[in-house]
């Protein structure tokens, strides 16, 4: 069965090139995906993200539930609103999902992907037992997704058409630090989102959608498609579920360590002991990496691409793979995040049968406009 | 979509190639190939003077969704290729049948334009995809 958001419709009026995601009828782009990349880098951008799945906990050992599911620590979450980016690892320490929690009034909001929204909802029931906890789905949610860097000042503009009290939202809005968020009676907005720009992200009953996505293309605002996304995402170094890491894959192996909350020891989180494991194999260097790659000539790095690595001392390692690529259309050459041997100081792409020698640099391409790595 | 061109052959792979009045012929992608590609960010031309067959590998398209074969839909000589596509390959996404052309080729057999669709017969193949 094919799902629809709520702006279906606006969609359509707004010439989307309609493809299917996960089971859900989404915009892959407007007309093109590159114009699409440069307005949410130069100025704003609106993406329909309502496919992607809300969960609310609540109940008294919420808290205690989510330190316990979540590799993160949500005690870290010290303000309402605030919100903390986590992988859910199973008890092999591999990445189930990766997803955002807020603190909200009631408890605490996760933001998880479409494509495992089922397995989560399962795996996040089975975790309950022996805590007084309520894991509900929202599914009559939408999100808007908001970035660029005047994002924030034409959502304000448009409050008031909205039907909203604009001086207090405003003011409420304009003082979001990154990662922190404000409940504004039914809509939440927090400025957390997907791109590496500045931006918002409003959850609202799916109903509001449509005349809040009306209200922001008039402002000047325009629909941006999982395509620009996705390059977007990738220049912002952010992973992607499914391509960069999976069940299979460690978060030491996935750029995710910064999300790991390792104090305090007493936190006994799903999959904390395979991870202390995993944590020797790392220090030994047995445990790949994912890195960032370039390719400063013509070519496209795609998602299954081989790498021949080498040492420092020229030693062949094992073979590397693109977990994602693409053509950045900031930096008009391609990019992609690679997993490799954690030693490896140099390699080669096979494309198209010709061995092409890429660049290894952190994996994040591009913040705020603007290219980051050496 | 915009109308597809009567004075030109289709092969099924999405190539499109016009007999010029000199009797040389160009060949390029078509609309309905740009649109399905996305975003065109590199393309790769053969070179001036290989001989190639009919349905031979002769240039690369990518985009931002994938790489994607060109194939000749006729067999001769490159005699030209269209080099302004290396620094602007994006003409192919706004311009497939005009600016957007790949190579102009020497025939070796015209009748082998014979074999291709026409407009109409192309039409249809679109519709069915």
């Amino acid at each position: 069965m094919t799902n629809r958001t709520s702006l279906f419709q606006n969609h359509l009026d707004a010439g989307a090139k309609m493809v299917d995601f996960s089971g859900w009828e989404m915009p892959i782009n407007y007309g093109s995906q590159i114009e699409e990349h440069k307005q949410v880098r130069t100025a704003a951008g609106v993406f329909d993200v309502s496919h992607m799945t809300v969960i609310d906990v609540s109940g008294s050992d919420a808290e205690a539930y989510l330190q316990h599911l979540l590799a993160n620590d949500v005690a870290r979450l010290d303000e309402l609103g605030r919100a903390l980016y986590s992988g859910m690892l199973n008890e092999d320490g591999g990445v189930i999902d990766d997803l955002i929690v807020y603190r909200m009034s009631f408890g605490f909001r996760v933001v998880v992907n479409c494509a495992t929204r089922l397995k989560d909802l399962r795996w996040m029931a089975m975790q309950t037992t022996g805590y007084s906890v309520a894991v509900e789905e929202r599914p009559k949610l939408g999100i808007l997704a908001i970035h660029g860097p005047e994002s924030i000042d034409r959502v304000c503009s448009i409050l008031s058409a909205c039907g909203r009290d604009a001086e207090a939202e405003t003011k409420a809005i304009q003082a979001l630090g990154n990662f922190r968020g404000v409940e504004l009676g039914d809509w939440f907005v927090a400025r957390t989102g997907y791109t590496g720009e500045k931006g918002v992200e409003i959850i609202l009953p799916e109903e509001q959608a449509p005349k809040l996505w009306d209200a922001l293309l008039s402002a000047g605002v325009k629909p941006i498609g999982l395509g620009a996304r996705d390059t977007l995402r990738l220049e912002a170094g952010m992973n992607l579920y499914g391509h960069d890491m999976d069940e299979t894959i460690s978060p030491l192996s996935a750029n995710m360590e910064f999300s790991v909350a390792w104090e305090p020891v007493t936190r006994d989180f799903i999959g904390r002991a395979a991870l202390m494991a995993q944590r020797i194999e790392q220090e030994e260097g047995r445990l790949p990496i994912l890195t960032g790659i370039v390719l400063e000539q013509r070519g496209v790095l795609r998602e299954g691409h081989q790498l021949s690595c080498r040492s420092a001392d020229g030693t062949e390692l094992d073979a590397g793979v693109i977990t994602s690529g693409t053509f950045s259309p900031t930096l008009k050459h391609s990019i992609a995040l690679a997993r490799v041997p954690s030693n490896t100081a140099s390699c080669d792409v096979d494309l198209r049968g010709t061995a092409t020698p890429v660049r290894l640099v952190k994996p994040n391409f591009v913040r705020f406009g603007k290219k980051v790595f050496e | 979509m915009s109308t597809i061109p009567d004075n030109c052959k289709f092969a099924s792979s999405h190539e499109w190639v016009r007999l010029e009045e000199d009797g040389t012929a160009t060949v390029g992608i078509s609309d309905h190939a740009q649109d399905a590609l996305g975003d065109i960010v590199f393309v790769d031309l053969p070179e001036v003077g290989a001989t190639v067959h009919a349905k031979d590998e002769v240039a690369v398209v990518e985009s931002v969704k994938a790489a994607s074969d060109v194939y000749s839909p006729v067999s001769g000589e490159i005699i030209e290729i269209n080099e302004a596509l290396l620094d602007a390959p994006e003409t192919v996404n706004s311009v497939p049948y005009d600016g957007g052309w790949f190579f102009k080729i020497q025939l070796e057999d015209a009748s082998e334009l014979d074999e291709l669709l026409d407009a109409d017969a192309y039409a249809e193949l679109c519709e069915d995809e």
